[in-house]
């Protein structure tokens, strides 16, 4: 019961579905899986919150090393659901005046917005935008001319990274026509298109292949892993 | 208190004052606001009724640029002032890891984990509960209160989602908590078999009848090297890799040469790639800068 019935739910959808997806007149079944599926996701994301609410709040009753940060995680939390579920500072439609709750929950000028704006954004492009210093840091480490193919990668990174920014225009725009092939953001349009396009072809060929096989693992019951450990209640 | 700290520290005591001098004399940060009057139209009478009362208006804010200060109509927001602050702020404390692991960042990385799982959950909330499980169960209620301007009429097939949103929800219960695999499973059911077709048209069908070109291409009657030197590379490159992705034949001789030359392919893929990631990055990063030097400080 605890384990058969989800290996069936899942190879019942699943081949329904590929089935569906055959049949014109059944094609928008998986448009509405899909709408299923955004549900099952925003729901998801309330036992996400669940446990990130129990994780803290154990850590705060243990006490334990970095307590404190774990009440601005929860503070943060709490204050961005309450804003968001309250559609603070939200007026309603124009197009709908009579109705307070139909404005839209990020509109203009909302505390949602705010939230947005003011704290989630920059804290998320920093975030990424770090990586940048790290990404070069570990190409300076870890990357050597050592042998062909390394040259090949980190003369190909080279082209690319000048051919797509002023510089590269700048050091070899002066290049006389008959060597304008040379020219750093012609090379770096040759790259991509040509040779980036076969290597990403194949890739996506051979990804292609690996999520029929892997979806097939799943849907037949040779792949379980999503089901857990036996030991849950 | 060693050296490093006590620069660190008089590094940021000027930065401090020198902001305070900024902030005084040019007053930056600020963030100018248009005031806009709004006036909703009542909405029209049915037959046989009085007009109904104009509704309450209400003001509403649209940036202003700078140097319209002064201007009617043209105020300080203090929000999105205090917004800039904070969000300046929060940059700097993101960027202080680069010096290394300290409270200002762990601070501004607590704000950032709570803000989005409170994020996702806000939004999932109103898209995928409010608008998509509730505004196909409950069409007249969802009309009458949160989505006024929804058409369509309601589905009784979403009753299913909503039973299993509600087994799902049973993995908060310290028992029965293996009842959330039933829509887990449907979840992972539907995800393969909506992928497994549409990775295989996408991701392998629709590359291969790409991959299917002339490899001599002839225009206005002459041979158009340009086109066919690109054909046969890509088509060779294609071969190559797949050659090398294909680890049935050991890869000696003719398999061999192929095999390395896909690698080569490879190599220049993964160089483009990285520089484009690269590239990517430091686009953030010059966007957060300007953000800091223009919004924040008004140096640029």
């Amino acid at each position: 019961m605890k384990r058969t019935v989800p290996l069936f739910i899942a190879a019942i959808t699943g081949f329904v579905l590929i089935a569906a997806d055959f049949v014109p007149y059944t094609q928008s079944w998986g448009d509405t899986a899909m709408i299923w599926f955004d549900i099952l996701a925003a729901v998801a994301f309330i036992l996400g919150g669940a446990n990130l609410l129990r994780m803290h709040l154990q850590k705060i009753s243990d006490v334990r090393p970095g307590w404190g940060y774990s009440v601005v995680t929860i503070l943060a939390f709490l204050v961005t659901l309450v804003v968001g579920l309250g559609k603070f500072g939200v007026h309603p439609a124009e197009d709908f005046p009579n109705h307070p709750w139909s404005g839209d929950y990020i509109a203009h000028g909302g505390g949602f917005w705010w939230i947005y704006e003011y704290v989630y954004l920059p804290l998320a492009a920093t975030m990424f935008a770090m990586l940048a210093f790290y990404i070069a840091s570990a190409a300076y480490r870890a990357f050597r001319a050592k042998n062909t193919e390394a040259t090949i990668l980190l003369a190909t990174a080279f082209i690319v990274l000048l051919g797509r920014t002023y510089a590269g225009v700048y050091l070899t725009g002066n290049l006389p026509e008959s060597l304008a092939w040379l020219k750093l953001n012609y090379l770096t349009d040759v790259i991509m298109n040509v040779f980036n396009l076969a290597g990403n072809r194949a890739i996506t060929i051979g990804i292609g292949l690996g999520v029929v096989a892997l979806s097939l693992k799943v849907l037949l019951g040779v792949d379980r892993s999503y089901l857990g450990s036996d030991r849950e209640a | 208190m060693n050296r490093a700290t006590v620069i660190w520290g008089m590094l940021l005591i000027a930065g401090a004052a020198y902001l305070l001098v900024r902030v005084q004399s040019v007053g930056n940060g600020r963030v100018y606001v248009q005031r806009v009057e709004v006036q909703p139209q009542a909405a029209p009478p049915a037959e046989g009724e009085a007009p109904a009362a104009a509704p309450a208006g209400w003001v509403r804010y649209e940036p202003a640029l700078r140097s319209s200060a002064g201007e009617e109509d043209i105020e300080v927001s203090i929000p999105r002032t205090v917004g800039v602050w904070l969000a300046a702020l929060l940059t700097l404390c993101i960027l202080s890891f680069l010096w290394g692991d300290n409270p200002f960042y762990k601070l501004a990385e607590s704000v950032f984990v709570g803000a989005s799982a409170g994020y996702a959950m806000v939004v999932g909330f109103w898209t995928g509960i409010v608008q998509n499980l509730f505004g196909k169960l409950f069409p007249e209620l969802m009309r009458a209160s949160f989505l006024p301007g929804q058409e369509g009429e309601g589905s009784l097939v979403y009753i299913v989602p909503l039973v299993l949103s509600v087994m799902m929800l049973m993995r908060l219960s310290p028992v029965g908590g293996w009842i959330s695999r039933w829509p887990l499973a449907f979840f992972i059911g539907a995800t393969a078999g909506i992928r497994l077709v549409s990775y295989f048209k996408s991701d392998f069908l629709l590359q291969i009848e790409s991959s299917i070109v002339p490899l001599i291409v002839m225009t206005d009657g002459g041979l158009n090297w340009q086109e066919s030197l690109k054909n046969i590379t890509v088509t060779v490159g294609v071969l190559s890799c797949l050659v090398y992705f294909f680890f049935s034949v050991e890869h000696r001789g003719a398999a061999g040469v192929a095999s390395r030359l896909g690698i080569w392919f490879l190599m220049i893929t993964f160089g483009a790639g990285f520089g484009y990631t690269v590239m990517g990055r430091i686009a953030l990063i010059a966007e957060r800068l300007q953000f800091l030097f223009s919004d924040w400080l008004w140096l640029i």
